[in-house]
């Protein structure tokens, strides 16, 4: 089996010696050699199964090598022999942190390949469940940072706010966590008055919670000297890594999807993107922070406008048509047959859509050949790129940064190895 | 029993086994081998809303040496089975398993060639849970049966260590002097 | 804005494109494989372009006897906004494509994958291995002919 540590520079004699299988080997300087640490799959705070091959020198972090792969479902290859409509459930459990993100972002795509527009109304209510996703995620990452960082409470704290978040999803969906909620064409069923008003009152009294956490980590002299100026990353290396999302807001670039290529309701709210220079730990911080106050201003924006009207396109050799006529007309019953087992019409090409998902840039590519099921669809998913950049951050590191800067650029192993 | 008559409420008399089972089923730590989406879940369990120490899981012990039961949360592929059952072997004995989830149980969703078809292909597992994933309650109803479970003493994966049980060492012969 | 584009390319590389189709008002342009590396650069470098963000790499099957593997580069202008798509393919035995993380240095792991999938090689790639399979796993899975069961026995459990 060949060996999957990569050697920067010189190989040390002990991995040589492994390789000989030379059990004669004596040291002059017990100290001469570096350590090469194995933060195994399993491990509490590599957010997942991501497995880092760490060589240290002292407690100086000099090279690093993430090994990915731990949680591959096969997804690309589920989806050639899945049917579109069938697809979505799986794509809740890519970024398994903001599952209704996934649904909207899959849910575009096809309809750019189908060339179906949706009503307002289900625009409108896509962008609300697209920014709650957002708030739901980044509220994850902070309880998971400050745990990772030492700060307990906020974990507690967080999760407490998660949970109200849970109700309004099971309110709005039927499920707490893996939604599926989005269809082609529109959405499974209407917002209720009960779910709109639970999301008036979660949005009202959020601000006044996540400045509770905020107290305790903003000026906080521990929090602050844990991520400041920790894991930098330049704003050349950021960009030609890939790197999208808050990660490459936190290096100055100004390049938010929601703004550069609007898709849903984008273009008709005000909101700002939060651009923080410094590319370390604490800028990211202080960008997700802020993404989430933004979020919610634009949730209010979104419930004061949000037009009355149908929730499905209709189209009736595309889009599933509702379950009540399936039962007591002839034709949506012929629809839903055909639909079902044959899949909906495409036409053959190819598209790419990208949104602005809570890690980065989210997008499917997913080219069609006239078939019910794609003939390819790829995932290009944030923290598979975000990962990449894992090692650049890491030189000159200590040993104990190298958890904050994993926590800062909020990795899901879900979406990284599809 | 007259004994039991004449001191009351403060005498119990019961086998030493159960006496050793309750504190245990009273006291499971576990390891969660957390790997997607079902660690979310697992995660809110043992957050504020549905608390799991309150029914003696006090602290999620992530060193397996130092846990009872192994709670598998998350699709095992071909790659994780290995760490996974090293895991296990780590973990002293007595000790559970619980299959969180779908994925765990059958393979969920996912019948592709990466992913194992339920981990009792490799693990002896005492409790499956169900759900896509399950609700944090239902991992609590799974722990409270895993809890009956250990007062019967019994135990897929290891040979509950029994007081009187020991295998004794045999003497070895004693030089006279 | 892609009329443009594409008239620009043709002005340069007029031997190297092979065709371009617009659909769903995304430009998609097939190149040969040998100009790729230089094509890219172009498209970095030049000042009215400046596609400095490669979005995404993925390889395709299209499963036909002739140019059977396919690499595909979604690439993106942050300063104009704007998306661009490019192909290039080649064929069924020795699969090689020239390697583009001298142009962007994301495409190393993007790579990494499609040569996990495919099988497609990429040539001057510094460090080609496989990255979702173990290391030994002797296919690649998202070829047409290769089962979404697996094979059995392809890769090996621990013992119960």
């Amino acid at each position: 089996m060949e060996s999957t540590v990569h050697e920067v520079g010189r190989k040390s004699r002990i991995l040589q010696a492994l390789e000989d299988q030379n059990t004669s080997l004596t040291f002059n300087d017990p100290l001469e050699n570096d350590l090469i640490l194995n933060m195994g799959p399993q491990h509490p705070a590599t957010h997942g199964v991501l497995r880092l091959l760490i060589r240290l020198d002292g407690e100086t972090v000099i090279g690093c090598v993430p090994e990915v792969g731990y949680l591959h479902r096969g997804y690309e290859k589920l989806a050639e022999a899945s049917s579109f409509h069938e697809f979505i459930p799986h794509t809740d459990r890519l970024d398994y942190l903001s599952p209704l993100s996934n649904n909207v972002a899959y849910v575009l795509a096809v309809e750019k390949l189908l060339g179906i527009d949706v009503p307002p109304r289900a625009q409108y209510l896509r962008t609300i469940i697209t920014e709650l996703a957002r708030i739901s995620s980044h509220l994850l990452w902070l309880g998971a940072m400050a745990m990772d960082v030492g700060a307990l409470t906020v974990f507690m704290w967080s999760f407490r706010e998660r949970e109200k978040l849970y109700d309004i999803f099971e309110n709005l969906v039927g499920a707490r966590f893996t939604t599926s909620y989005t269809r082609i064409g529109g959405l499974a069923h209407d917002m209720t008055e009960s779910a709109e008003t639970a999301v008036r009152t979660f949005i009202k009294e959020f601000p006044a919670n996540l400045l509770e956490c905020e107290k305790l980590l903003n000026k906080n002299r521990i929090f602050v000297e844990r991520t400041d100026g920790i894991g930098i990353i330049s704003t050349e290396q950021a960009i030609d890594l890939g790197l999208t999302g808050p990660n490459l807001r936190a290096c100055g670039v100004q390049h938010d999807l929601r703004r550069a290529n609007p898709y849903l309701v984008y273009d008709k709210l005000e909101f700002e993107v939060p651009v923080y220079e410094g590319g370390d730990t604490l800028a990211r911080y202080y960008v997700r922070m802020d993404e989430m106050k933004e979020s919610q201003k634009m949730v209010v924006q979104l419930l004061e406008r949000i037009p009355k009207g149908e929730i499905h396109a209709f189209k009736p050799k595309k889009v599933l048509p509702r379950k009540e006529r399936i039962y007591t007309k002839m034709e949506e019953l012929i629809h839903d047959f055909m639909l079902i087992n044959f899949g909906v019409d495409p036409p053959v090409g190819e598209i790419y859509q990208g949104v602005e998902a809570p890690k980065g840039e989210l997008g499917f590519y997913i080219y069609s050949n006239g078939d019910g099921q794609p003939w390819r669809l790829k995932i290009r998913s944030p923290s598979f790129v975000n990962i990449q950049a894992l090692p650049f951050m890491l030189q000159g590191a200590m040993i104990s940064d190298v958890v904050a800067i994993i926590g800062s650029i909020d990795p899901v192993m879900g979406e990284a190895d599809k | 029993m007259g004994l039991e008559k004449a001191l009351g409420d403060s005498l119990m008399m019961t086998r030493i086994e159960d006496a050793i089972n309750w504190c245990r089923k009273n006291s499971l730590f576990p390891m969660p081998m957390g790997i997607s989406c079902c660690a979310i879940e697992m995660m809110a369990f043992a957050g504020p809303r549905f608390d799991a120490s309150r029914f003696g899981s006090e602290v999620f012990r992530f060193s397996p040496r130092q846990a009872d039961v192994m709670i598998v949360a998350g699709t095992t592929t071909y790659k994780m089975a290995r760490v996974v059952r090293k895991i296990y072997d780590q973990m002293p004995d007595p000790k559970w398993v619980i299959a969180m989830g779908a994925c765990t149980s059958s393979g969920g969703m996912y019948r592709t060639y990466s992913v194992v078809q339920g981990i009792d292909q490799f693990l002896p597992v005492d409790l499956y849970v169900a759900g896509c994933p399950p609700r944090p309650d239902n991992l609590l109803h799974a722990l409270i049966t895993l809890q009956k479970k250990v007062q019967r003493g019994e135990s897929r994966g290891s040979t509950t260590a029994v007081i009187g049980d020991y295998p004794h060492r045999k003497r070895a012969a004693v030089s006279s002097a | 804005m892609n009329l443009v584009i594409l008239q620009k390319l043709q002005a340069k590389f007029g031997d190297a494109i092979v065709e371009s189709n617009e659909f769903r008002d995304e430009l998609t342009v097939v190149v040969r494989k040998d100009r790729l590396v230089e094509l890219c650069t172009y498209l970095k470098e030049d000042r009215g372009l400046r596609y400095d963000l490669l979005v995404d790499l993925c390889g395709i099957d299209m499963y036909t006897p002739v140019k059977r593997f396919g690499v595909i580069y979604n690439v993106y202008s942050l300063k104009n906004r704007h998306r661009l798509r490019l192909k290039t393919f080649t064929e069924d035995e020795q699969p090689q494509v020239p390697t583009v993380t001298g142009v962007w240095s994301t495409a190393n792991w993007h790579e990494r994958e499609t040569y996990d999938m495919f099988g497609i090689l990429f040539d001057g790639h510094p460090d080609l291995r496989r990255i979702y399979m173990p290391d030994d796993f002797e296919y690649h899975p998202l070829r047409k002919d290769f089962p979404l069961m697996g094979v059995p026995g392809s890769i090996r459990l621990p013992k119960k």
